[in-house]
């Protein structure tokens, strides 16, 4: 008797002890670094829509900059993060999958951050041009810029192992650096030789005073540091789901090959001489 | 629609998709994190 | 490896001359798609203005149909994998490959130039008639060049996976988008759409080759690991 219930105590904390008590990706510096970031948005909101003035040539429409400026160069922040993290995976001799996540990660970041950049712009298009869109270089290169990284995400999903996509996207993920200049220079080609009559200054820079710069440097700010906790929490949430799978495939081989082991067994008397290859760390 | 609709709507559609993509990726991270065993956890 | 990649483009032109998918069935694609330009697009006005693009985007829409086809013969009897586990350098599998491919677009654009004359009406002008054809040959060729490459390596990145066959369209088609800009702009000068001349060509030629030798190199070095799973 004595010596059944220590046994199945020992069980019973073993199992608890297997459960995890942190149920989420977060931790004291997410929680931090997300703080900052509502407030600095706050801030930006405040200043975006109230201290700063209206601009002298676009009216108040000036103010959809303030938060149109910093989504796509975050975008641009997130989209390098993927080309250096793809170089990181392919070049060094670990090619430790961490890299690989993070250049997913901040992929599925700038298309949002792209996407958020091109609805939002046509607002700003329809107010400050009267159209929603215009067939100038860069916007043309922004569209494309999305449809090129949205096809990236597709290719993280097109299944095989994890060292197999890590790979793929790797190579497009550098591929997409290349590829993005290049089709930036054939767009302004294509616009600038042939001056369409543009229906305003299509340069969107406006000449902004000191208050108006300082709404723009606080909404940078901001972004990044929601670009830094999004990309915290999706890493680490891919990493966990990342060794869920790769467990799902351990246990599932371990299952088949203990089926086969009966059947061996049940055929001939004499024991299997099966031998067991640790899993699929390749 | 008037200049402030489209304002107001700009900085709405920015933060609620940031809002949205933000809620999706912490509850898909939640559900991981309960059946992964905290000694994994490589942040922790 | 030259060598190699010419056996390996040569088997991919005899595939292609004994099962004849490509002749019985993607160049009446083309044809249909010119067509069908046509009845979209009514006026000949525009026809004859937007010629040159719709030629260029017939064979965009091709080559999507081509490279899947051109690695469906690779991963349908696992022939892929069996060139690489043989020790076949990734590079000579790319570069036969994409020649196999520009081969086929060639004879691909040859024919659409060919239907953009009889239906559209486009013809060469007669002034500067040669600098006209030297052009068109030129922006043929170097715009080939480049969809091959790419069209090699998306196909080999995609090849053999779930999703392949939606997912290539997505990836090529803004990759491509330079040359479908340049070879439009190069022909639109050959054949004096919208008074362009054909000094203007050039420089597109130029964006042209410079985009193909991107593709080309970054294509053949892209590809070993890609395809070494």
């Amino acid at each position: 008797m004595t010596t059944i219930e220590p046994a199945k105590a020992e069980q019973d904390t073993a199992q608890q002890s297997a459960l995890p008590s942190q149920r989420s990706t977060a931790t004291r510096g997410t929680r931090t670094i997300g703080i900052v970031a509502v407030v600095a948005l706050g801030w930006l909101v405040a200043f975006g829509l109230g201290f700063s003035p209206a601009d002298r040539d676009q009216d108040e429409s000036v103010r959809i900059l303030y938060v149109h400026v910093p989504t796509i160069w975050l975008a641009y922040l997130a989209f390098v993060v993927t080309a250096v993290s793809s170089a990181m995976y392919l070049f060094s001799k670990k090619k430790s999958l961490g890299w690989d996540r993070a250049a997913g990660a901040s992929a599925e970041i700038g298309v949002t951050f792209v996407a958020v950049t091109l609805a939002v712009g046509a607002m700003w298009g329809r107010l400050t041009w009267g159209v929603f869109w215009q067939w100038d270089a860069r916007l043309t290169t922004t569209a494309l810029l999305f449809v090129t990284y949205i096809g990236y995400l597709a290719v993280r999903r097109l299944g095989g192992s994890h060292e197999q996509r890590a790979k793929r996207s790797a190579v497009l993920g550098m591929i997409a650096v290349v590829e993005i200049p290049l089709v930036h220079f054939s767009v302004k080609m294509w616009r600038s030789l042939h001056q369409e009559a543009t229906v305003a200054n299509l340069d969107g820079d406006t000449k902004m005073d000191g208050l108006m710069l300082f709404s723009l440097f606080v909404g940078v700010i901001a972004f990044t540091l929601l670009y830094v906790w999004l990309m915290l929490h999706r890493t680490r949430s891919m990493a966990m789901e990342d060794l869920l799978e790769e467990r799902g495939l351990d246990e599932a081989l371990a299952v088949r090959r203990a089926e086969a082991a009966e059947t061996a067994t049940a055929a001939t008397s004499a024991p299997p001489t099966a031998t067991m290859k640790t899993g699929s760390d390749s | 629609m008037d200049d402030a609709g489209f304002i107001l709507g700009s900085y709405f559609l920015t933060f609620a998709t940031v809002a949205l993509y933000a809620w999706r990726a912490v509850r898909s991270g939640r559900k991981v994190s309960q059946q992964v065993p905290d000694d994994e956890k490589y942040w922790l | 490896m030259i060598t190699v990649a010419c056996l390996i483009a040569a088997k991919d032109l005899r595939v292609e001359r004994r099962s004849k998918i490509v002749t019985n069935q993607v160049l009446p694609f083309a044809g249909i798609t010119m067509v069908s330009f046509a009845f979209a697009l009514d006026k000949q006005n525009v026809l004859d203005t937007v010629a040159p693009g719709l030629v260029w985007l017939a064979t965009m829409f091709s080559l999507l149909v081509i490279v899947q086809r051109t690695f469906a013969i690779e991963t349908d009897d696992g022939a892929l994998d069996a060139m690489r586990v043989a020790g076949v350098d990734p590079r000579a599998i790319f570069v036969g490959k994409a020649m196999a491919l520009g081969f086929q677009l060639l004879v691909l654009e040859a024919m659409l130039f060919g239907a953009a004359v009889i239906f559209y009406g486009e013809s060469i002008p007669s002034n500067n008639a040669f600098g006209s054809v030297v052009l068109l040959v030129t922006t043929m060729l170097s715009a080939t060049c480049g969809l091959a490459a790419v069209g090699t390596l998306y196909g080999g990145l995609a090849a053999g996976f779930k999703g392949s066959e939606t997912l290539l369209p997505l990836l090529t088609l803004p990759a491509v988008a330079p040359v479908l800009i340049g070879a439009t702009k190069a022909v639109e000068s050959a054949v004096g759409t919208s008074g362009a001349v054909v000094s203007e060509g050039w420089q597109w030629v130029g964006l042209l080759t410079l985009f193909a030798v991107a593709a080309v190199v970054g294509g053949a070095l892209a590809f070993g690991p890609l395809i070494d799973d």
